[in-house]
Parts: structure tokens; C-alpha cells; sequence
């Protein structure tokens, strides 16, 4: 951590992407996916789960078709794993998307902004 | 240490390096100690078009890179007695034990035993009628297809036998992926069929080295954010298990990549649903109360793994003829660059109505936004985003290929048609599969096992 410059003001919120305080990886399941989502800080759980709600989620997938989000907790780790239905427009046999996988669509979810403080941010986004 | 056994993982899917099987296996004969390794090359659709591949030559229909996959390490382990299982013998895996017992003979190991797993392609047993459809596919549109292949995912006990039966390659066709790295653990430890929690920290084992690379850091690379030394090299993963059930994970030594507490997790909720009940044909998974902790490094300890009986049914997927893609590319750069594409992206899906073409299309402005999008583009059509060059998309899905083919030729056309400027345009067709997958009755499935020396099968 070289961002010496957050510490002044660790406590303050700030907005960022998902990407910026978590990693995570989607797997998919016939036309159901799944997305991982871990803070690199396990302190910044509650200040996540209380911003990746399931509606919070769908509404980010919901161009894709997704029909239903569910939100599984695993506070011991820390991570959420997000299930999220009809999103693969047919899966990766029948979708016209060039990832039929959607393998790329963890990013989805990690583009979303969330307001964390910022003693929790690994590395400042380069343009917010 | 006395007490540990490493199953090493060699290939997570079809089309993994071939060149990943060496390290691992030297890593286990440097270490010493019991071990096995294994090959994971059988995704969900990649048994039917082995299937395919298999109806236009019976010889075949078995993972097209099996020879180069073992030709570097068939020997060593033979010398080393390490088995090697694979579910690589995908629609046809006595094919796939011919490849592996010339591969032996030119060895000099006329005497490998190679143990054949049969019983997964449950064609003849599967009623698409009475057969209830897995959940999270209902509501596909299967389009009415003739049914190309149909695999149960079996138990690692067939596997378990043949090891028993000597066999120092296990071919495989469709089994539960963690039951590959499962079977070698039962057969060492003698873990009963019924001692849930044993198996769950060998089904564990097996979930989290499946896919090879993506547990050594891999697919968890992300530079800048999560940094990987050479990943042009990466070492694939070898879990060290006792017969008390720990758990370690760990790689190939003199090799890139790195095991630590992030990418166990990442790999710990791949592809899973509820985390308290990831199913396997051996055992249910319980992952709810599970912790991970570096120990050293590249080394990262699992705690807490529970596990319930094994699921009353068995899961099937069955393939089917899925139509045909057609697809074709075209490229804009520079000034206004967006606009021609955009225009482009318009002309395209107004000549599939002029055309009167029978399919369904999506365009994509890759450059713009194209994977994350929908079909509808409302993506790429909101977006102000201006890059220096564009890739043009049109894909369609067609039940003929000559509707797939006319589709994807449009966009041929627009090197003389326009929008000005378009170039190096790729177009072609692909055969689609599509699957579902249905739930069976152990009691439907009739599994079993050969074994037979590379001379006896030549």
C-alpha cells in the first residue's frame, strides 16, 4: 500500500468501482451464473453486502435477461456469491454473445460504483 | 508427512497447455510419497462434439490432444508408479486406451496397464419424457434437435476399481470432475463410500484443482491489482491431502504463478451455486463454514470442509443438434470510425430483412462494447465511447448453414457496399450444440470398468 496520501483521511467515503475494494471470477451453469465476490480487506464486508443487494445486482444484469439474483453470504471467508438466472441468453451453446461463458461477466458486477471508506480502496481508479 | 497424498492436476480443460504436465510431475517425483495425477479436458459440451467427431470417424472421438498431453510424462510416471487418470477418453474412451497403449509400446511399456471406465453415455437409458430436467436449465429453448450425446456424470468408484484392478491409467469418459482427484484419495486411504466428511475434503480437493490454472493464478490475474510472476509459465496445482483429511494446496516447484489465499477463494465459489450444498456424485459439498490461510509460500491450508450423502440422483446432460452459428467480422479505424461502424452494424441487420433470412441476430461494435452487451446492443448504441478502430460483429444462429453462411456473407458484402473504410472481414459457419441436463436414478446407471496391458489392447 504506497498510497500514502489516503491515509489523512482513511475514515472518508469514497466512490469507486467494486473493482477497486474487491476481486471475484463468474462461473457459469447451463443459462445460470455465478459470481464470486471477495473485499481484498475482509473489514470491508458489511460496508459491501450492504450495497450488493440482489436488486442491486439484477438491475446491473438486467440488459442481459437476468430474471432473479440470489445473494449466498460466507462471512468466515469473506465473500458473496452472487446466482444469477436466464442472464447467458441461452448458455454457451445457444447465446449469440462472443462469450457464451460469460466468463467476462464478473467485470460486470466489479464496474458497479460503491461508496467504501477509503482506508478499504487497493488502488485509486484512474479516472474518478 | 508420512501420511500425505498429492494428486497433481495436469489439464483443467480441453485446450489447456500441453506442456503442464511435465512440472507437476516432477515436482512429484522430487517430492516422493504416494500420488497421483490427473487431466480434466471434458467440458460440458465438449463430449458431443467428440460425439460428432466420433460419427465421422469411429476411430476417434477422444480428446484431439491426448498424445501430446501424455508423450511427455507416460514414461516417468510409469518408472515412478505414479497413475495417471484422465477423463480424456470424452466420447470414446477404448479409443482413447488404443492411442495410450501405442504411446506405451513406443516406450518400451508394453505392460502399462490402462483401465477403461465405461457406462456414462446413457443414450439407451435416458427418457427425455420420464427424466426430470435439472433445474437450472429449465426454460431453455432446446429447438426440438436430435439428440447428439447423452453422459452421466459417474462416481469416482469406477475409477476407485480399476486402480484397485492395477490399472496405471484410468481413461475416463464423463464422471464428476472432482471425482477424478477423489478416486485416487479412496483408493490410497481405503476412505469408505459412506464417510461423508473424507470424501468431502477429496471432492474439495478435486473442485478446487479441476481447472488447472485457475487455482495457481492463472485466471486470478490481474495486473496492476492482482499481480502473477511469470504467467507465460504458470505451474499447475497439486493438493496435498492426509488421511486425516487436511488439506493443502500448493503447485509445481520452478514454475510461475502463485497459490495464495485470494485464489482459493475465487476457485472455492467457481461455478458454485449455494455454497452449503455443492452437489458431486459422490458427496454433498458444505462450504458455509470453510476458512483459508497461507502457511507458507504457495501454500494455503482449507479448513472446515463438511459434507452429506451423495445426491439421490445422478445428473445427465444430453446434447442436441443445436442448428448452425454463422459469423462475420469487418473492421473500422479512425476518424469517425464509430459512425461507419454503427452504420454498418444498421445495414447488416436491415439485409437480413431484405434477405428474408430465417435467423436470429446480434451485432456487436467490439472496441465500443461487445461481451458485456446484450443481443439487443443497447450498449453499443448509447455509447459516445470513440476508439481508434472498431470490430464490426454479426452473429446469427440459423437452423440450415446455408442460412448461417448467407448471413455471415453480408458481411463480405460491405467491402464493396460500405460504409467506406471496412477491411479485413473473416467470416464462417460452426455446427451448434446445444445441452440440457435431466436427473437419473443411481439404479439407472449400469457403470463398470477394464483393464487390460498396452500389448492386449494393441
Amino acid at each position: 500500500m504506497s498510497q500514502n496520501h489516503l491515509k489523512q483521511s482513511d475514515d472518508a467515503l469514497v466512490t469507486v468501482p467494486l473493482h477497486s475494494v474487491a476481486h471475484g471470477r463468474a462461473g457459469d451453469k447451463g443459462n445460470r451464473l455465478n459470481v464470486s465476490i471477495m473485499p481484498y480487506d475482509p473489514a470491508a464486508f458489511a460496508m459491501l453486502a450492504n450495497q450488493l443487494t440482489e436488486k442491486a445486482v439484477l438491475a446491473l444484469y438486467a440488459h442481459r435477461g437476468a430474471s432473479c439474483v440470489k445473494r449466498y453470504d460466507l462471512p468466515l471467508l469473506p465473500a458473496m456469491n452472487f446466482v444469477i438466472d436466464d442472464v447467458l441468453e441461452g448458455g454457451v451453446n445457444g447465446s449469440l454473445n462472443l462469450d457464451g461463458h460469460g466468463k467476462s461477466n464478473s467485470f460486470i458486477l466489479l464496474a458497479m460504483p460503491v461508496q467504501v471508506a477509503a482506508k478499504y480502496v487497493r488502488h485509486p481508479p484512474r479516472h474518478c | 508427512m508420512s501420511n500425505v497424498f498429492r494428486v497433481g492436476n495436469c489439464a483443467g480443460f480441453s485446450g489447456d497447455r500441453v506442456d503442464a504436465a511435465a512440472p507437476v510431475v516432477e515436482t512429484l517425483i522430487a517430492l516422493g510419497g504416494p500420488c497421483a495425477i490427473f487431466f480434466e479436458t471434458l467440458g460440458e459440451r465438449t463430449v458431443a462434439l467428440a460425439q460428432l467427431e466420433k460419427r465421422r470417424d469411429p476411430e476417434r472421438g477422444y480428446e484431439p490432444m491426448l498424445e501430446r498431453l501424455l508423450e511427455p510424462i507416460l514414461l516417468r510416471c510409469a518408472t515412478h508408479g505414479i497413475p495417471i487418470i484422465g477423463n480424456f477418453g470424452a466420447a470414446n474412451p477404448p479409443g482413447a486406451a488404443k492411442v495410450i497403449a501405442r504411446l506405451a509400446e513406443r516406450h518400451g511399456l508394453p505392460d502399462l496397464k490402462i483401465g477403461v471406465v465405461y457406462g456414462d453415455d446413457v443414450r439407451d437409458r435416458l427418457n427425455l419424457q420420464t427424466h426430470a430436467v435439472y433445474e437450472a436449465d429449465t426454460g431453455l429453448d432446446m429447438g426440438g434437435g436430435e439428440v447428439v450425446s447423452a453422459n452421466a456424470y459417474l462416481s469416482a468408484r469406477p475409477i476407485v476399481d480399476a486402480l484397485k484392478a492395477g490399472a496405471q491409467v484410468v481413461v475416463v469418459g464423463r464422471t464428476g470432475d472432482p471425482s477424478l482427484a477423489l478416486a485416487p484419495l479412496i483408493h490410497h486411504f481405503g476412505w469408505a463410500y459412506d464417510d461423508w466428511a473424507k470424501l468431502a475434503i477429496g471432492a474439495t480437493a478435486g473442485h478446487l484443482l479441476e481447472c488447472g490454472a485457475q487455482i495457481t493464478g492463472g485466471y486470478y490475474y490481474d495486473p496492476g491489482y492482482k499481480d502473477v510472476p511469470d504467467p507465460a509459465n504458470i505451474g499447475f496445482p497439486i493438493a496435498e491431502v492426509t488421511a486425516e483429511g487436511g488439506l493443502i494446496i500448493t503447485k509445481a516447484q520452478h514454475t510461475g504463478g502463485l497459490v495464495n489465499a485470494q485464489i482459493v477463494k475465487e476457485q472455492l465459489l467457481y461455478e458454485i451455486h449455494d455454497p452449503k450444498r455443492y452437489i458431486t456424485p459422490d458427496v454433498v459439498l458444505d462450504f458455509s463454514n470453510v476458512t483459508v490461510q497461507e502457511i507458507g509460500k504457495d501454500r494455503v491450508e482449507i479448513n472446515g470442509i463438511q459434507g452429506s450423502a451423495a445426491p439421490e440422483t445422478i445428473k445427465a446432460t444430453v446434447c442436441f443438434d443445436g442448428g448452425w452459428l454463422g459469423e462475420g467480422e469487418i473492421s473500422y479505424a479512425g476518424p469517425n470510425c464509430r459512425a461507419r461502424a454503427r452504420a454498418a452494424a444498421e445495414v447488416l441487420l436491415e439485409r437480413l430483412k431484405v434477405r428474408k433470412l430465417d435467423v436470429q441476430a446480434r451485432v456487436d461494435l467490439i472496441g465500443v462494447t461487445s461481451v458485456h452487451d446484450g443481443d439487443q446492443g443497447a450498449k453499443w448504441r448509447e455509447s459516445m465511447h470513440e476508439p481508434q478502430d472498431i470490430r464490426v460483429r454479426l452473429a446469427v444462429s440459423a437452423r440450415t448453414q446455408d442460412d448461417a453462411d448467407q448471413s455471415a456473407r453480408e458481411v463480405l458484402a460491405l467491402y464493396c457496399c460500405g460504409p467506406a473504410g471496412g477491411g479485413g472481414v473473416r467470416w464462417h459457419t460452426t455446427a451448434r450444440i446445444r445441452t440440457q441436463s435431466y436427473l437419473m436414478l443411481p439404479s439407472d446407471l449400469a457403470p463398470g470398468y477394464t483393464v487390460h496391458s498396452a500389448k492386449e489392447i494393441i
